[in-house]
């Protein structure tokens, strides 16, 4: 009798890589969720048509690089880009602003680069840093959380209008809506002198950092420690950024509490937790080695703080991830593990 | 006392399938005497044995019909009673399907031993007990096939702290030291005590994986009244390693490029010591081996087969095979190798025959992207970095996959069990290892050719100073005339056509 040949191992593991991807996405409902409650129908509206121009976008360049395109589409790469993307953009968003986001992502992040595995910068952070950059005001124009109080927030048909239609509805004065995120609010009256008590006395900021934002942030907590849990993301990178975060908050904090802002605000501010968790974690575009995600982490967690205090931007994440992305290769050299047997030190 | 029953995990490692409960229920049956034997001489690392025998010979049970060869090489014996049929190429279990030279032996049926004498080993100088071993062709039975008389030998240096008797039995299907060790735990004791007797040991350890109890049990009772311990160890993939077992009860770590003799502990497995107390205690050489048949086949169970038996007759005896079976594996699934067919013989490496079909094997999937999500990283026992090898691999960057110290790569196949993208990741790391051996080998002909070209442009050259030296003391005695120069280019040339056919 013969037989097929084929090397060892013959047996494998099930997962697969669009698996992995899937889990990212469940692990971001609960935070997707609370955004929801708090802004409205807009982040579903930028869910839904990221995830179509990303697909759509997906397709076209696997097309043209002659790649299986039903493999690909498969391994759910492309949504999990769309997704990170949709939650980091502004509510009530003009359908522009995420097309041209999106594309910028998958087309030029992505493929332009060699497609999934190849990429070295983060492709949902190149889209909002293109965005951010192009397109300064329509990047900051948040909503305030309405919370509970649903008589005060859009309708999804009023939603609608206003992300496709440019039409602000008749019965809300733009303003009363729309406000500076937290971390905005933080920089500019830091500027004008006041003390950081008495900024976070202000309305916009609820128990530990913004009113609303807080349990967005909760929801991308909980979701991110099941990534952990189920092993789909390595716990080094969000531990170091987080920690790296944490010790160079502390430290000003402690220097000068009137002027630093405490470092649980910082952790619980802005991208911090959903990029620590859903952002960094992309091993396309991390370090590879254990030590080196601790270090990968540590720096992304150092630059975030350093852009909000001494930056530019009130947030800093994206910016950071890409700084960092660049520093992937490197740390990855200097930080191989010791191999079995060999000498230590 | 305690704080040697401390174990030190190594890095990385999997909790594979196990499927051990299809062929452990049954005892070890005697394997059938086939008609036909096809005994190749190379079953071990080393030099392959000089036959001593030729078509026609007769030949008795447990006679020596191969050589060992040099130091590490050892000796092959028939394992049946008859006529020798051929001495040729044969097809062999190897991984690289070519075929070697092989003794075949029509069985005569009558089984004729030759006169076997139990060895009084406690009165005999080691290197006279070694020699015995040697040729009794004892190599490393878990399917390394290292001759083992090598190992038992320290070299006169210091007395060796740690001798492991490895009974993990990790890969998955595999059962045949589990069966051993419940059956013959006593031979294997007797066997253990023969090395212990060469390498004088401060500690004995037999490490066996906790999904054994019955063996545990087994080889406790056994052990019951000597200082030798029984050590369970987690059930952790690949924990029958050399090097991680000797890490995982000792705490030494074997250096890179180095043996665990190096830190001072010598490993075997519980087969082989088995076979020395058949050696010692009953005067038989190495001529059969426990083989699990397990897989698709009608009635899995581990059969004592007689070396040379093909594997198509095992899997006969053990009721032929189910519907579907599409990969022969000799080994387990981690490192076990496909077979192109079934005729081919048991050798001593062969510790199991797995007959799979779709259901064992995973489905082949389309290999994605590397993502490099550092899955691979987690599992391996070696602490490398397997995504970065599979790159550089595959980017030909031979260099710097041996920066990223390809050579302590085990091929245990971890990182391709657990990698999502389906990347064959230890078949890129062979790829690699055999193309900077050809290199090397390249290497070492081009360094051979430049030295000899070298050598040879020297010798020329000192050739003709001596010729022009004597030429100048006879030439004031002689005529003044300056000596013609076609003998010298005539010499020259006739030099380098026999440099050439040399």
């Amino acid at each position: 009798m013969r037989f097929k040949t084929v090397t060892s191992p013959h047996v494998l593991q099930d997962a697969g890589v669009g698996q992995v991807m899937r889990r990212v996405l469940y692990a971001m409902l609960p935070g997707i969720a609370a955004l929801t409650w708090f802004f409205g129908w807009g982040i579903l509206v930028n869910l839904v048509l990221a995830t179509t121009v990303a697909l759509l976008a997906e397709t076209a360049m696997l097309a043209a690089r002659g790649k299986p395109i039903l493999l690909h589409l498969g391994d759910s790469s492309a949504v999990v880009t769309a997704w990170l993307l949709a939650v980091a953009l502004p509510p009530l968003a003009p359908w522009w602003l995420t097309v041209v986001g999106v594309l910028s992502a998958i087309v030029l992040a992505k493929h332009l680069y060699g497609g999934l595995g190849y990429n070295p910068f983060n492709p949902a952070m190149v889209g909002y840093v293109v965005l951010l950059i192009s397109f300064p005001r329509e990047m900051s124009t948040w909503l305030v959380p309405h919370g509970l109080d649903q008589s005060q927030a859009m309708t999804f048909w009023e939603t609608l209008q206003v992300m496709f239609n440019s039409e602000w509805p008749a019965r809300f004065a733009a303003d009363a809506l729309t406000g500076a995120t937290p971390l905005d609010v933080l920089r500019t009256k830091l500027g004008l002198g006041l003390t950081v008590t008495e900024i976070r006395n202000s309305p916009v900021f609820g128990i530990v950092s913004g009113h609303g934002w807080e349990w967005a942030t909760s929801g991308f907590l909980v979701g991110g420690l099941w990534l952990i849990y189920t092993r789909a993301a390595d716990w080094r990178i969000p531990a170091g950024m987080l920690g790296g975060l944490a010790v160079i908050a502390t430290v000003f904090y402690v220097v000068d509490p009137v002027r630093y802002a405490p470092p649980w605000f910082h952790l619980w501010s802005g991208a911090a937790i959903f990029g620590a968790f859903f952002i960094a974690t992309d091993p396309v575009t991390a370090s590879a080695t254990p030590r080196g995600r601790l270090i990968y982490g540590a720096g992304i967690g150092i630059l975030v703080y350093i852009i909000r205090g001494f930056g530019g931007y009130p947030d800093g994440v994206a910016f950071s991830v890409l700084l960092m992305n660049i520093a992937a290769p490197t740390i990855d050299l200097y930080t191989q593990p010791r191999v079995f047997g060999a000498r230590r030190g | 006392m305690n704080a040697l029953k401390r174990l030190f995990p190594f890095h990385g490692g999997l909790k594979t399938v196990r499927h051990k409960a299809e062929s452990n229920q049954s005892p070890i049956q005697p394997g059938a005497l086939p008609r036909q034997l096809t005994v190749p001489l190379r079953q071990h690392i080393g030099a392959i044995a000089k036959p001593l025998v030729q078509p026609g010979d007769r030949v008795l049970k447990g006679q020596m019909i191969g050589q060992a060869d040099g130091y590490i090489s050892a000796a092959i014996h028939a394992p049946t009673s008859g006529i020798v049929a051929a001495v040729e190429s044969r097809h062999v279990p190897h991984p690289s399907g070519l075929p070697d030279l092989c003794v075949v032996i029509d069985s005569d049926g009558e089984e004729r031993w030759i006169d076997r004498e139990p060895v009084d080993y406690r009165h005999r100088h080691p290197s006279e007990l070694r020699n015995i071993l040697r040729n009794a062709g004892i190599v490393g039975l878990g399917g390394a096939g290292f001759p083992s008389a090598v190992k038992l030998n320290l070299s006169g240096s210091d007395d060796l702290e740690t001798l492991i008797l490895n009974g993990a039995e990790c890969e998955p299907w595999i059962t045949c030291d589990d069966r051993l060790m419940r059956e013959r735990a006593a031979g294997i004791v007797a066997g253990l005590r023969v090395m212990a007797h060469l390498l004088k040991p401060r500690d004995v350890l037999i490490g066996i994986e906790e999904d054994k109890p019955e063996a545990i049990a087994a080889m406790s009772e056994a052990c019951a009244g000597t200082d030798y311990q029984v050590r369970p160890i987690p059930t952790r993939y690949p924990s029958g390693s050399v090097k991680q077992l000797v890490k995982l009860l000792t705490g030494k770590e074997t250096p890179v490029e180095g043996l665990p003799v190096d830190v001072g502990v010598q490993c075997f497995n519980v087969a082989t010591a088995y076979a020395v107390h058949r050696v010692v205690d009953h005067g038989e050489p190495l001529i059969s081996r426990v083989v699990t048949v397990t897989g698709q086949v009608k009635q899995p169970g581990n059969i004592e087969a007689l070396l040379g038996t093909a594997f198509a007759d095992l899997v006969e005896q053990c009721g032929g095979y189910r519907e579907g079976v599409e990969r022969l594996i000799m080994g387990g699934p981690m490192m076990g190798f496909a077979l192109h067919s079934d005729e081919v013989p048991v050798t001593k490496a062969a510790n199991c025959i797995l007959a799979a079909s779709a259901a064992e094997l995973t489905p082949e999937q389309p290999v994605m992207p590397c993502i490099r999500c550092s899955a691979c990283v987690e599992v391996c026992p070696a602490d490398l970095l397997p995504q970065q090898l599979y790159w550089h691999a595959r980017a030909r960057e031979f260099d710097k996959a041996q920066d990223h110290h390809l050579f302590s790569c085990i091929e245990c196949g971890c990182c391709s069990y657990v990698c999502p993208s389906h990347i064959p990741l230890v078949q890129y790391y062979r790829y690699a290892k055999n193309e900077i051996w050809a290199q090397e080998k390249e290497k070492q002909k081009a360094e051979l050719a430049r030295q000899r070209h070298q050598a040879r442009v020297e010798r020329l050259e000192r050739e003709k100073q001596e010729r022009e030296a004597k030429l100048r003391q006879k030439a004031p005695a002689k005529a003044p005339l300056s000596p013609s120069p076609s003998p010298t280019r005539g010499e020259g040339s006739t030099v380098v056509v026999s440099d050439r056919d040399g």
